[in-house]
């Protein structure tokens, strides 16, 4: 039987890096349609 | 495609320490090897680019390129699953392993390429999202599913992709091709096959196991070193256009002479020794030239304005 703990906390690894990646993506995305957009820094 | 026996229902339905995807395995999905030359020669044909682009649409540029050849590698993985398994040099990729389902590799590998392409098209121009998805469907359906087990050429046409993003760096910020990302792409084209058959005669008894007709298992080892040496230096003899063009100085003439001829030594040593270790060599010395040929045209646009 596997261990139920060390894949609860493989998994919750898991999703937060997932999470990680997908929120800098979406802030990048807004940033870059500033820019687009003809806003400046 | 896989077989059904390479993955059972049990495996995935109840899943296993072992048998869970982690974020590794997502990771091991995008090839990364493969993508960090995507990125480094797109980033080349950006830096080279005449004009300007704002800072942060050029890193999205670059980063949707990545994405982009990490679609392709996941759709590679998902056509290619039964294959791997055969290999001792793939067989612990994530389908293979059973830690992922071919259905969630394939809409994995859609989504991120049908996202790269569509995020190009809007944040950058549509010349180079439609450049990306060429990229990308050539990668998938010309080299993974039509050449790959068909001819010994698959490589050489196969390159075609892998020569592709430096063109798309540049178009990021010119919304146009011209001579100069050509010379680019043609440096990548003609440099792969020595590449990649350095490699297959290390792998041969793999792709034997897989039944790839790569060059060294079908024509055999002589006519592959005789090969490689032709394309080694048909690959040096190119790389000196940019600076007999006058797109870039005597840094870079300097750089393509120095290494080209340590790149030829290597090949030639390969055809007179005949060795394993020799084809190692090869094969690790074509990363560091390509490296070291787009480093130095960079540099010399950089440094020196690309004047000699």
């Amino acid at each position: 039987m596997p261990d139920r703990s060390e894949m609860h906390r493989k998994m919750r690894g898991r999703n937060f890096a997932v999470l990680a990646v997908l929120v800098s993506l979406v802030i990048l995305i807004a940033v870059a349609t500033y820019v687009k957009l003809g806003g400046g820094f | 495609m896989l077989n059904s026996q390479t993955i059972t229902e049990g495996n995935v339905k109840n899943p296993s320490l072992e048998n869970i995807a982690e974020v590794q395995d997502f990771w091991v999905l995008l090839k990364p090897r493969v993508m960090s030359l995507s990125i480094f020669s797109a980033l080349v044909g950006l830096i080279l680019a005449p004009g300007e682009i704002h800072p942060v649409l050029g890193f999205t540029a670059i980063l949707l390129t990545a994405l982009g050849a990490g679609s392709a590698g996941a759709l590679n993985m998902w056509f290619e699953g039964d294959i791997d398994a055969r290999m001792e040099r793939t067989k612990t990729r994530p389908i293979p392993m059973g830690r992922l389902t071919p259905g969630a590799v394939l809409g994995f590998g859609l989504t991120l390429g049908i996202a790269a392409v569509s995020l190009m098209g809007l944040l950058i121009n549509l010349f180079t999202a439609s450049l990306l998805a060429f990229t990308i469907l050539f990668y998938v359906v010309v080299y993974t599913m039509w050449l790959k087990s068909r001819t010994t050429q698959n490589i050489v046409i196969g390159g075609v992709s892998g020569a592709l993003p430096p063109l798309i760096g540049w178009a990021a910020v010119t919304g146009s091709l011209s001579l100069e990302p050509m010379l680019l792409f043609a440096i990548i084209f003609s440099w792969t096959p020595a590449h990649f058959w350095a490699l297959a005669i290390l792998c041969k008894d793999d792709y034997n196991k897989a039944n790839l007709p790569m060059l060294p298992n079908v024509a055999g080892l002589e006519k592959t070193y005789i090969q490689i040496l032709i394309y080694t230096g048909l690959t040096v003899a190119v790389s000196f256009t940019p600076y007999i063009l006058g797109f870039s100085g005597a840094f870079y003439g300097v750089i393509a002479i120095g290494f080209g001829l340590f790149f030829i030594w290597k090949a030639v040593e390969l055809y007179l020794k005949k060795e394993e270790k020799n084809a190692r060599s090869l094969f690790f010395t074509s990363i560091f030239y390509l490296f070291a040929i787009f480093s130095g045209l960079a540099l010399d646009r950089l440094l020196f304005g690309g004047v000699g």
